[in-house]
């Protein structure tokens, strides 16, 4: 908070250097549980991002009215009450899909995700960056949701958003679409993560101390 | 290095300048900021909720119709029908939100065509919940659809979309009997069921058959003063409908 970011940031930040799934690590529930097709996936990002923009966005808008003490509890109403606007409109305009995703619709209250921002960036900072913060971040879980369900929906079942790719030859992997396949998915894409960041990293080299003493100092990745 | 340094930096501050005074807000304050935004986000929810419900029931009400057409083979219409009591009848008398029903579907002629029935029970992985048909003039079911089911994809959930086995319910006599596909010998009662998804097949299978043999005397009944055309068919066709009904009574 020291130092301004800028507006890019603000919006970039979410996306790649802070992505909410892949670099936070929040979020992991849904991440797992509804990635098993593209359009679900699709549908829990877009709700997410609902959810996180209008409560940032009210958050953002009220936080000096909000006493300290009753803050979370105040956070809490507002997500609240986005979520269940957003399950009701889902149920009547999507009812298939909104069938499908089961209870991960309303469990989007308990999105660390979601709290995380509002704690540590809305209650903050002013409407603007907070709007730029959660469109930047909704944007992330969106992609790193479309990510998963895409690979999950083609390995597992050789279609993307219910169209064949592959062919009648094609066998699909049906654990993908299982919930072990959520796991080996997540784990292949964050290992593919840290490949790419250990590799533009500077090597770690073995540092003498003043005593004579040599040890390794861990290196930081990031 | 900075863990040493941290106690003499508190030191020094706190004796430069007293600690910020914590300004506490009221337990008023508190208490009514939660309740202004609980009462607004009350109101929203309402609002949304006005609003979506009536689409909802009415996609529950087109889903609900079209099932039905779909498992009793080209109704035109249906008419829902109360279990009050031992008997069926289209106006109960004790408030219709608890009452077991069926619906009775009609062609075009406006001849009754069967019974539908919604049942549900454990299969593998949860609860499914499926909607059949059934022709109590022959004692067939004649046709099955998966409402809602929670099974492994790719392999149980094969229930509520594999053509061919949904297709076996089509005309098959009661009680149902689950084969597997080598051993089927072709039987008027058989069902095959699908290769690597026997527990959720044999769970549809098991469902239909409890659930006829808990209503079956009552929807025959209902059925024979329903119209004395079919019941007379139904007399017609086969005795074997009166002593089906007797037989799944008794078990």
């Amino acid at each position: 908070m020291s130092r301004r970011t800028t507006p890019q940031e603000d919006f970039i930040r979410g996306i790649w250097k802070e992505n909410p799934v892949l670099v936070q690590l929040l979020g992991l529930c849904p991440t797992l549980a509804v990635t098993g097709t593209v359009d679900n996936a699709l549908t829990m990002g877009i709700a997410t991002f609902f959810v996180l923009l209008g409560s940032s966005v009210l958050v953002a808008t009220f936080k000096s009215v909000i006493p300290k003490e009753v803050r979370i509890s105040a956070y809490i109403l507002v997500i609240a009450t986005f979520v269940t606007i957003a399950d009701n409109v889902l149920h009547a305009v999507v009812p298939e899909i909104h069938k499908s995703l089961g209870p991960f619709v309303p469990l989007i209250v308990v999105n660390c995700i979601i709290l995380g921002r509002q704690e540590a960036f809305a209650s903050k900072n002013t409407v603007g960056r907070a709007t730029l913060d959660a469109i930047g971040t909704g944007f992330g879980f969106i992609i790193t949701m479309m990510i998963m369900g895409s690979m999950r929906e083609l390995l597992g079942n050789g279609t993307w958003l219910g169209y064949p790719l592959f062919g009648a030859h094609f066998e699909p992997w049906v654990i993908m679409v299982l919930p072990p396949g959520g796991f080996f998915t997540l784990g292949f894409i964050l290992l593919g993560i840290a490949w790419w960041k250990g590799r533009t990293a500077v090597p770690v080299r073995p540092r003498r101390w003043p005593h004579g003493v040599t040890t390794e100092v861990g290196g930081s990745t990031s | 290095m900075s863990e040493q340094k941290l106690p003499v930096i508190e030191t020094e501050s706190g004796g430069a300048q007293p600690p910020p005074v914590q300004v506490e807000a009221s337990s008023v304050r508190l208490i009514s900021t939660l309740a202004v935004a609980g009462a607004l986000a009350g109101m929203a929810i309402v609002m949304v909720f006005q609003w979506a419900k009536p689409r909802i029931d009415k996609h529950n009400a087109e889903v609900l119709a079209a099932a039905v057409t779909d498992v009793l083979g080209g109704a035109q219409r249906y008419e829902t029908v109360f279990l009050d009591g031992d008997h069926f009848t289209t106006e109960p008398q004790s408030d219709t939100a608890g009452l077991d029903r069926v619906y009775v579907g009609y062609d075009a002629n406006g001849q009754p065509r069967g019974v539908a029935m919604e049942a549900g029970e454990p299969g593998f992985q949860d609860v499914i919940d499926l909607l059949f048909g059934f022709d109590p003039a022959t004692g067939d079911v004649i046709g099955m659809k998966v409402l809602n089911s929670n099974e492994t994809p790719g392999l149980g959930a094969k229930i509520t979309y594999d053509s061919t086995f949904i297709g076996e319910f089509n005309g098959v006599g009661t009680p149902l009997q689950g084969v597997k596909k080598d051993r089927a010998k072709g039987g008027h009662d058989e069902v095959v069921m699908i290769t690597g998804a026997t527990i959720s097949s044999r769970a549809v299978i098991k469902i239909i058959n409890d659930r006829l043999d808990a209503i079956e005397q009552p929807v025959d009944s209902y059925w024979s003063t329903l119209a004395p055309a079919a019941a007379t068919s139904a007399a017609a066709k086969s005795g074997g409908s009166v002593t089906n009904a007797a037989s799944g009574g008794g078990l």
